[in-house]
């Protein structure tokens, strides 16, 4: 039994029809907060132009935004500030953790500074370098378009996954220096 | 030693100056830290503070006391540069404001506040000015571990189930 569809009509899921929406018109919320920032600014000014991208309308209001650029160290006074914005943007929302300092920390291992965002936000991309060039911003939102188109569903299912969890969890119960029993001197 | 520095003893007597690389630093008893100070500032024309700042000299070689106070005094009209010490010890960590002198004090004094300890008597405003309102350390003292006590770690995680 074929059913007849005119020429111009395409057939879809729905669940890849709403991800190649979201997909493309990523609205990041750039939280720069360091020298990551700068490149950050030049991924979006004309030369590299993330506009190609579907990304390029960076807002200032977390309402309006589905994706979280953490471009520069977060120290321990910005991190309930960073917590709050990522809890006020609308779901479905992506994270990208740009530089070895939000993803790591990197060099600044001191008192202040929180090692790695990952331990207080979910995270979906990493972006390593000191800073990262303009290419590998790019390059982590094209994998995230990626992800998105694949793992992506309507109502947002593929967040919810336990399983998911149980890895990065993995990461957050390492031992704190001062706190477990092992290190406190 | 400059002229400023002989006048400085006429009027308060022993004050220890010394030389270093061509700066000269007075040392002046915390009681009279204020006293000299507001001499410096209404007599002696050093009217801009340029930093208050402060060393911890714990396990520093030779030294006899915790924490030394410095203040940098310039005079604009004579180009003259001062540096004044005092030194203090746990437990009383007291010193007088100079707020009333120079208001460009006021954050100088919240920050050494903040990353020492040092309590400033009659500052206006004596709150953490770098650190979080309820940071209990003073990170900058040299007992206090580069890593700190584990305050960084001390946060509610975000999951994506919970937000
Ligand atoms: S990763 Fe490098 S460029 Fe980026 S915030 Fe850290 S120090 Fe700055």
């Amino acid at each position: 039994m074929a059913i007849d569809v005119p020429e111009n009509v395409v057939v879809s899921r729905l669940d890849e029809l709403a991800s190649w929406c979201r997909k493309n018109s990523l609205w990041p919320m750039p939280f720069a907060t360091a020298c990551c920032g700068i490149e950050l600014m030049a991924t979006g000014a004309s030369k590299h132009d993330l506009a190609r991208f579907g990304a390029e309308v960076m807002r200032f209001s977390p309402r309006q935004c589905d994706l979280m650029i953490v471009a520069g160290r977060v120290v321990m006074k910005m991190l309930p500030v960073l917590q709050r914005i990522w809890q006020q943007m609308h779901e479905p929302k992506w994270c990208i953790s740009m530089g070895a300092c939000a993803s790591t920390g990197g060099v600044f291992d001191t008192y202040c500074v929180v090692q790695g965002i990952d331990r207080f936000i979910p995270v979906d991309m990493y972006v390593p370098g000191c800073p990262p060039r303009p290419e590998q911003l790019i390059q982590a939102i094209i994998d995230l378009q990626d992800k998105i188109q694949h793992e992506g569903t309507l109502d947002g299912a593929e967040f919810d996954t336990a399983r998911r969890q149980q890895t990065k969890r993995a990461l957050i119960e390492l031992p704190i220096i001062g706190q477990s029993p092992q290190f406190t001197r | 030693m400059t002229d400023t520095v002989e006048r400085l003893k006429e009027r308060f007597g022993e004050l220890e100056p010394s030389e270093f690389r061509g700066q000269t630093r007075i040392a002046v008893p915390r009681d009279l830290v204020f006293e000299v100070l507001s001499t410096l500032h209404a007599d002696f024309g050093f009217d801009m503070l340029v930093d208050i700042t402060c060393v911890d000299y714990l396990n520093f070689r030779d030294a006899t006391d915790r924490f030394g106070m410095v203040y940098a005094l310039a005079g604009t009209e004579s180009g003259e540069r001062l540096i004044v010490r005092t030194f203090l010890n746990e437990p009383d960590l007291h010193v007088p404001s100079v707020v009333p002198l120079w208001e460009g004090a006021n954050w100088l004094e919240r920050e050494v506040f903040d990353m020492f300890g040092i309590e400033f008597d009659g500052h206006p405003d004596l709150r953490r000015i770098l650190m979080p309102e309820e940071f209990t350390a003073f990170p900058l003292r040299k007992d206090y571990p580069l890593q700190g006590r584990g305050e960084r770690h001390n946060f509610p995680t975000i999951t994506r189930g919970s937000a």
